[in-house]
């Protein structure tokens, strides 16, 4: 071999590369949402297709025109997938059959002011996808509370009249939409009904699998369950966040379900109702808005899961993820300076370890 | 539970890719010609560079003393063969910046004369003192690649009374196997040495730990170290970075090692496996370190395996023997992938730290493009010491490094794990080891700040001094006069007196 030299600049190792890669990892979590999406088409028929497609390309459009304006590379950030990822997540956290402007301002929030003001990926405070809800919810609250009854794909409206419902502003009868199983408790309880009233026709199982009125992508727990599961068996999510949030609820909820039976909610029904599967497994879990220590992702969680059940039991709202996302997340900058792993040969106060023989 | 979560036996890590099959299979090749010109540098060790005490043109026999160890913590270096001193000048250091260091330049004759050994009768009979002091002689250093001097370690743990020496045959890096290979096939001869060392520290037990894709190698230490009943051979997970002896000993020990404080000081001393046969070698045959086996490997190598050089062989010369196509080769490392120096060009000679060659291809670095930190904390995860790569290094990021040592950058072992598990390609080790050397260089600067300052301060203190005592001079000299004067009006008035 020749004296042939390999240039000057000094590479610190290590010399071998990554076996994940960002783009990877983005991709893992679309596959992991799309079936909770196929489901709540399948449930909601063509119009929940449509919202789907029209959150999300807006979503991409939106990140598109950011990064333009802040003069950077279009394409290879568009590549990394996160926008599609919080597109995705914004349209599932949607009333189904919610007008297309709805969908665009939605993404508009999650991209554009849950994101991208912060300086892109991986400096928001916010989960983007709960900001545009939780924003959306105030805004709008009548068109985010006009819960659809079930209408499955093909027997539903068809595509010409789903159209319509989306993008042609057609109104949607009243006995074509109902409430969720939480806001029925919720307005039940305002009537000064009891529980076993307000559930004599709700059934536990069929929730379980996502036949009941719901969001566009959280009715089906099992799915959900299911895809959740898989991605932390991929080493994508870690199991804590989601552990501590699901265990929080349930042990909460059955406090209160076996002190008053007739005012408090069984866990089995809080674990089934609303946002909270979607929530601890996809949006907890968020890298960028939670905590980076197994510890502080576990108090995380359990804040999370505390205030879930707080603004369930009694707030004003039926439902309470996005808000107890966006508030634990306004924490976890607190709980990353307070909790930090021990470091080798020190306490946890950094002083070094005791030599003991 | 609590407990195991604050103490786990085994925390972070990562399983790389291994890619030791190329090599690990082959035996040691020890049919490498001496190569004509040998660059011997004369520091390769941590401490003091060792002193040449031959000059040019004089003749040295194979195993001849090159140079002497100088003070406390150093080790001498040796003549790998008989031949010519040629020169004694600056060469290229095998280190990424390739500096040159002063090296002595042996001319080979190409007969490989040893000198004159004089090995003890009974190696088991010396005085424990008297197998550290000819360990030192040899200039026997770790060669697992700290190159701390290996006598200076065994004094040490004679004087603190150490319990356990843990044998460290983890061999974590990828490609490398020569630590394999040498447990393999001179297992005997390391167990000897390993019984050398307990008995040049007075200590009483040893432990072997060999991660377990290693099988070969546990299976023929086992054997070797059968009929000894204080030497265990234990397993110890393949995970990334094992080899480190602080996560080793945790593992096999569950003790731990205070953060301030050195493995001696809770009754431990760590060794490699080949620096156990290298103490075989010096005691048992009073042979000097001269050679070493190195792990040739990478896919620009044609023939990848281990091959045993003397020391002071230029890399280039043995990346040739083992059929390297440079026209392929896109990295040249030094060590193993993780830890490993990057050399600017392989014209640069072999030392007592090289354990491993690499030639590697562009498809093996595989460089991505760095991209944003998305905090999924996959580095948090892996970080065996239990830091936060990715604060300390948004902190040093915006120059803040004092707060990046609040978090524990002086922790940082620069093992390369953060920077291998990154989805983001964020070169974290390379943030953290510019850290350290920009906070010994502000430290030097800061240094050299006091230093004026003291000199100034002396300097005006000085001054003030002189001008103090040219003061009071000048006042001395000022009552002089008037005293003088006086003296005179008095003279003059007496006179005046007896005038009238």
């Amino acid at each position: 071999m020749s004296a042939k030299t390999l240039g000057n600049k000094i590479i610190s190792g290590p010399h071998v590369g990554a076996p994940l890669q960002t783009y990877q990892i983005m991709r893992q979590v679309v596959w992991a949402l799309l079936p909770a999406c196929g489901v709540g088409v399948f449930l909601f028929g063509w119009p929940a297709l449509y919202l789907l497609g029209v959150t999300v390309a807006s979503a991409l459009l939106v990140e598109a025109a950011c990064l333009k304006l802040r003069g950077l590379p279009v394409l290879p950030t568009l590549n990394d997938g996160s926008a599609l990822v919080t597109g995705l997540l914004t349209a599932m956290t949607l009333p189904p059959w919610a007008p297309w402007w709805i969908g665009v301002t939605g993404s508009a929030i999650a991209i554009a002011l849950g994101k991208q003001v912060y300086g892109g990926l991986g400096q928001n405070l916010f989960n983007p996808a709960m900001l545009a809800r939780v924003a959306l919810l105030i805004s709008f609250p009548i068109e985010m509370t006009r819960w659809t009854n079930i209408e499955p794909l093909f027997t539903g409206p068809g595509l010409a009249e789903s159209w319509r419902i989306t993008f042609g502003g057609q109104e949607i009868s009243d006995a074509m939409t109902g409430a969720t199983t939480l806001g029925l408790v919720k307005t039940g309880f305002s009537l000064n009904q009891t529980l076993p009233n307000l559930l004599a026709d709700h059934s536990n199982w069929l929730s379980f699998l996502g036949w009941e009125r719901g969001s566009l992508g959280e009715t089906s727990s099992l799915v959900l369950f299911i895809t959740g599961i898989g991605l932390w068996r991929k080493n994508i999510i870690q199991w804590h966040a989601p552990g501590s949030l699901l265990g929080t609820v349930f042990i909460l909820a059955l406090i209160g379900h076996l002190l008053n039976p007739g005012r408090y909610l069984d866990p089995w029904t809080h674990l089934n109702s609303g946002a909270l599967i979607l929530i601890a497994f996809f949006i907890a879990t968020d890298y960028v808005t939670s905590p980076n220590t197994p510890l502080g992702q576990m108090i995380f969680g359990a804040g999370c899961g505390v205030l879930i059940y707080i603004i369930r039991a009694w707030g004003g709202y039926p439902e309470g993820s996005g808000f107890a996302i966006l508030l634990m997340n306004a924490v976890t900058p607190l709980i990353d300076h307070y909790i930090k792993p021990r470091i080798y040969g020190r306490y946890r106060n950094g002083k070094p370890l005791d030599i003991s023989h | 539970m609590f407990a195991f979560f604050e103490h786990p036996r085994l925390r972070g890590g990562v399983h790389t890719e291994e890619r030791k099959q190329h090599t690990s299979r082959i035996p040691i090749n020890t049919a490498f010609p001496t190569p004509k010109k040998l660059y011997i540098p004369v520091q390769q060790h941590v401490g003091k560079p060792a002193e040449p005490l031959v000059k040019v043109g004089e003749s040295v026999l194979k195993g001849q003393l090159l140079a002497y160890s100088q003070g406390a913590i150093s080790a001498p270096v040796h003549a790998p063969t008989s031949g010519v001193i040629a020169d004694v000048r600056d060469f290229p250091a095998p280190h990424p910046s390739a500096l040159p260091v002063r090296t002595i330049i042996l001319e080979s004759d190409g007969l490989d004369a040893w000198e004159e050994l004089h090995p003890p009768a009974d190696p088991f009979a010396l005085e424990p003192e008297e197998i550290c002091l000819r360990v030192g002689a040899a200039g026997v250093v770790g060669l697992g690649g700290a190159v701390f001097p290996s006598a200076v370690k065994l004094n040490l743990g004679r004087k603190n009374q150490i319990r356990t020496l843990l044998i460290n045959g983890g061999e974590c890096e990828p490609y490398l196997t020569c630590d394999d290979r040498m447990m393999q096939e001179r297992a005997a001869e390391i167990i000897d040495g390993v019984r050398l060392m307990l008995r040049g520290m007075l200590a009483e037990r040893a432990i072997i730990g060999i991660e377990d894709n290693k099988p070969e190698a546990i299976r023929a230490m086992r054997a070797a170290s059968l009929e000894y009943s204080f030497i265990s051979v234990e397993t110890v997970p393949a995970r990334y970075p094992m080899g480190w002896d602080r996560q080793m000993l945790r593992y096999l020990t569950g003790q731990e090692i205070p953060a301030d404080a050195r493995a001696t000081d809770i009754g431990v001393v760590v060794h490699n496996v080949s620096t156990a046969y290298a103490v075989y070698q010096a005691v048992t045959h009073a042979k000097p370190l001269i050679s070493r086996v190195i792990t040739v490997s990478g896919a620009a190598v044609g023939k990848p395996q281990n091959v045993e050089a003397p020391i002071g062989t230029l890399m280039s010369e043995i990346l040739a023997f083992c059929d390297t196509d440079s026209r392929k080769t896109a990295r040249i490392v030094m060590g193993g992938p993780m830890m490993g120096d990057a050399l600017p060009h392989a014209e640069t000679p072999v030392v007592k730290a090289c354990n491993g060659i690499l030639a590697l291809t562009e498809a093996e670095i595989d460089p991505k493009p760095v991209q944003a930190c998305i905090r999924c904390s996959a580095c948090v995860t892996v970080c065996p010491a239990g830091l936060l790569p990715l604060e300390m290094a948004n902190r040093i990021r915006v120059n803040q490094l004092d707060s990046a040592v609040d978090i524990g950058l002086k922790d940082c072992i620069s093992c390369g794990s953060c920077s291998y598990a990154c989805p983001s390609n964020i070169p974290l080790t390379h943030y953290f080891k510019f850290a350290l050397g920009e906070l010994v260089k502000r430290q030097q600067a800061e240094h050299k700040s006091e230093q004026t300052k003291r000199l100034m301060d002396e300097r005006n203190q000085r001054l003030e001094r002189i001008r103090l005592e040219a003061e009071a001079e000048a006042q001395r000299a000022q009552e002089a006069r008037a005293a003088r004067l006086a003296a005179q009006k008095a003279a003059a008035a007496a006179k005046q007196e007896t005038t009238v």
